[in-house]
């Protein structure tokens, strides 16, 4: 039966788990991210498709004339194109979830005050940092499937453990998201904000997805794994490329770490920010 | 009309942020039906207690029950009794006013079947039918205002919270505001009102309490107000920004009471034109006077030696 | 409290019509110092990060497999293009951004067209502000390419200058587009996702033109970028470029910056008087 009052709809909740704070309707904000979507956020969602296409295309292809052919661990030689096609998807699944928890997240408390608003009716900051996330995560899956439908036709794809890069896109996308949105609930000044910016361009330009990180000393490599967008492409080319073994569970473990962090602290930040 | 049934009861409520003390050991009650508001100069403390009733505001110390529940508690119910209209409209920027109204239905849980035909009547309520379709960022000041207040009623709410509502409205767009309110009260709707509008008070609220630095400084009706802290009526006069302090100490002896103002000099009497006539005949002719009755200004003077807007 | 002289004493107009644009730069200089650690930090990583990720380290792929480009080392051969990219980037920063804000966010320039301050001069003012901010990076940019041995010649600090040609004439051309632009939200999104990005990557800036399919060139033709690496490829290490397209790579740079400045004037003027 619909009860249609909304004191007791949440009363129903009273007994249930995180009853204060966790409402049971994080897809209602799924609904609304549909809603603002079908207004005008689609051009930059689908801005961030084409984002990778176009690198894959003018590095894949241009640069791979001057670069020939790179060597696998496994022996296996590739194109570069075929090289860099894992690492371009894996790099849109961090930007899409970035840019979504980050820029639009600090947007939305600073200036549109909407969190403010889902606050103040009977939702909690669980439902809030859930709901949010599970875009992130939508489109790193809308993403992933996206990037597949243009490498495959392309000939870069020639195993089946490639189906698995979908699932693992909206992995990274999940940690990233989770970060991502902890870190912003702690910013408060756009100056902060660049700093975001400021740290994702080396990480972006040195995790390999462009070369192996073969090119630089071991202590740098060492660092440079370490970090999440390293992981991350890591994944999906271990996938991409067929070279499965259960070492890939390490980098699964990784996201569900940073993944675990990201949601505890952002409903934390969330409660504290509006509920003082 | 008000009955006896009291929603709201505080008592010594307490909120401190570090050494500074917002809300200073308040005790008030709201009954049913009444239209209940906080008066006062910014940061009064009136904003602060809002949040702590709607439970997005967690307090130092002392009591507060709302329906018999405790905001703490019960949080997400208590939000579910109300409707809040905060200072600064937080409408969803990225919707249109019509997705606006749904969106904050889902929110609370209610269904399409149930949102899909209230909308019709917000949109009706909000004189906003012919915006439907717009994005909330195109519309004027009043009419983002009367679709926040829209929005609040969405979930039928016992009690509507709105905290300064017509801060920053033209006159006119207040007055289609006020009569919006009228319309809610009428059908017996609680109201929770905070402003520092003297003449939006005495429009709206059945009941008032003056606050001032976290503290009540008076409470009862407008009406009841004005009589108890102030005369009938009141002559403004200036004589200039040189003179007012010049002429202060012989006007004094003249009148109940005198309050100096940097651009004015208030005269508190019972009967201003004879006062007037008064001053002339002493030879004392300012460059401009006005008659007028005691309003819930004069009351916070009284009660603060200050204005309300400063 | 000294007597009023009244505006007719005070304000010279006919000095303000002369001058007025120097009041606008000085409003975005005094922003820029305001920031200034911020901007020489980015001004410097950039090109640091740049060089060392795709100069050096795709550079290494390419150098042993073919041995450089263009007859140079992958490095030389990148570093105009970067430079001038920088410029571009640059100038569209600080002419769309401002211009957003001065007729949207904070309308501040229907303050400055309150007095008798022109919207012909507050293009004027920002353009030679944001070239302020370009020259700067450029500069640094220039000094850093240096170090990175990306100057086989001293001839090639010049390309810093037909770089700064390039950011102005872009500038003044998207300044004019920022203020046409009905929509604000998405434009920079739009500007840097469908426009600046596709530039980027497909003028020349990673390879040589010519490598690239004959359906995909036109891009590169009509992107100042190219042009401009063009000039800067053969100031920094001689390549090679005929007369006529040293004449056209000129003329395409000084066409686009007069075009950019007339229709930037005329959008100005308009938005302003609506």
């Amino acid at each position: 039966m619909i009860v249609d009052n909304a004191v007791a709809i949440a009363q129903s909740r009273r007994g249930h788990f995180a009853e204060g704070s966790y409402s049971g309707r994080a897809h209602v904000l799924l609904e609304r991210s549909l809603m603002a979507f079908r207004n005008s956020a689609w051009l930059a969602v689908l801005s961030g498709f084409f984002e990778p296409v176009l690198y894959l295309f003018s590095f894949g292809y241009g640069l791979g004339h001057l670069i020939g052919k790179i060597p696998l661990q496994n022996g296996h030689i590739v194109s570069y194109a075929a090289y860099i096609a894992p690492g371009l998807l894996a790099t849109s699944a961090m930007n899409g979830a970035i840019y979504d928890s980050t820029w639009n997240v600090f947007w939305k408390i600073k200036f549109d005050r909407i969190y403010q608003s889902m606050l103040q009716t009977s939702l909690g900051s669980v439902d809030v940092a859930l709901g949010e996330i599970s875009w992130a995560l939508l489109r790193g899956f809308a993403y992933a499937v996206g990037f597949m439908c243009v490498v495959v036709p392309a000939g870069l794809i020639t195993n089946w453990w490639a189906v698995m890069a979908i699932p693992s896109a909206v992995l990274i996308a999940f940690g990233f998201a989770s970060v991502g949105m902890a870190i912003t609930s702690c910013f408060s000044t756009f100056q902060q904000m660049d700093l975001i910016n400021i740290a994702m361009l080396p990480m972006f330009l040195f995790s390999g997805s462009f070369y192996p990180l073969t090119v630089y000393p071991g202590y740098l490599q060492g660092f440079l794994k370490a970090l999440p967008l390293w992981q991350a492409i890591s994944l999906v080319r271990d996938f991409t490329l067929g070279m499965v073994s259960w070492g890939i569970l390490w980098h699964v473990l990784y996201f569900v770490v940073m993944i675990s962090i990201g949601v505890t602290f952002t409903a934390k930040r969330l409660t504290k920010l509006f509920l003082r | 009309m008000a009955n006896q049934e009291i929603l709201i009861e505080a008592k010594a409520l307490v909120k401190r942020y570090g050494d500074f003390t917002a809300v200073n050991g308040i005790d008030f009650q709201v009954r049913k039906g009444e239209s209940f508001g906080f008066l006062g100069p910014n940061g009064a403390g009136k904003s602060t207690t809002m949040r702590i009733i709607a439970a997005t505001l967690t307090r130092t110390s002392g009591d507060i029950s709302i329906l018999g529940k405790d905001p703490e508690k019960f949080g997400p119910e208590i939000k579910a009794h109300l409707g809040v209209v905060p200072q600064t409209d937080n409408l969803d920027n990225a919707l249109t006013v019509e997705e606006n109204l749904y969106i904050y239905g889902r929110y609370f849980g209610l269904s399409k079947k149930f949102i899909k035909p209230k909308i019709e009547e917000l949109l009706d309520f909000a004189q906003l039918v012919e915006k439907r379709d717009v994005k909330v960022e195109a519309l004027s000041g009043g009419m983002k205002r009367r679709l926040t207040i829209a929005r609040a009623l969405v979930s039928e709410p016992e009690i509507l919270m709105l905290d300064e509502p017509t801060t920053g409205l033209d006159p006119q767009a207040r007055h289609i505001l006020w009569d919006r309110l009228f319309r809610l009260k009428e059908q017996g709707v609680t109201l929770l009102i905070t402003t520092h509008y003297m003449d939006e008070a005495e429009q709206l609220c059945d009941r008032l309490m003056v606050m001032d630095k976290g503290s009540i400084m008076a409470e009862d009706s407008p009406a009841g107000l004005i009589k108890s802290y102030s005369t009938k009526e009141v002559l403004e006069v200036r004589f200039g920004s040189d003179r007012n302090a010049v002429v202060a100490p012989q006007l004094k002896e003249m009148c109940e009471r005198i309050e100096v103002l940097p651009d004015r000099i208030l005269l508190y009497a019972e009967d201003g034109e004879s006062l007037l006539h008064e001053l002339g005949q002493k030879g004392l002719h300012p460059l401009t006077s006005l008659v007028r009755r005691s309003s819930l200004e004069d009351v916070f003077l009284r009660l603060t030696g200050r204005t309300l807007i400063d | 409290m000294a007597p009023r002289k009244g505006s007719l004493v005070l304000v010279d107009a006919e000095r303000v019509k002369r001058w007025g644009a120097l009041a606008v730069v000085e409003v975005r200089v005094m922003t820029y110092l305001k920031y200034l650690p911020a901007l020489l930090s980015v001004a410097i990583a950039n090109p640091f990060l740049y060089l060392l990720a795709v100069g050096v380290g795709v550079g290494k792929l390419i150098n042993t497999h073919s041995g450089g480009v263009d007859g140079v080392k992958y490095l030389t051969f990148l570093a105009p293009a970067l430079l001038a990219t920088a410029a571009i980037q640059n100038a569209m920063d600080e002419t769309v951004f401002p211009t957003l804000e001065g007729f949207k966010w904070h309308k501040n320039f229907f303050a400055m067209n309150a007095t008798p301050i022109s919207g012909k001069q507050i293009v004027n003012g920002v353009l030679v502000a944001a070239m302020s901010r370009v020259l700067f990076s450029v500069t640094v940019y220039g000094i850093i390419v240096y170090l990175f041995g990306g100057f086989t010649s001293a001839r090639g600090w010049l390309s810093i200058l037909t770089s700064l040609a390039a950011g102005a004439s872009f500038g003044a051309f998207i300044m004019g587009i920022a203020a046409w632009a009905k929509n604000d939200d998405s434009f920079f999104m739009i500007l840097g996702r469908f426009v600046m990005m596709p530039l980027f990557l497909f003028s020349g800036t990673f390879y040589q033109l010519s490598t690239m399919p004959i359906y995909l060139r036109w891009i590169g033709w009509l992107s100042p970028l190219w042009h401009t690496t063009e000039l800067g490829r053969f100031l920094t290490y001689g390549h090679h470029i005929t007369a006529l397209m040293f004449v056209v790579h000129i003329g395409y740079i000084a066409a686009m910056f007069t075009f950019g400045i007339t229709f930037s004037h005329r959008q100005f003027e308009r938005r302003l008087t609506k």
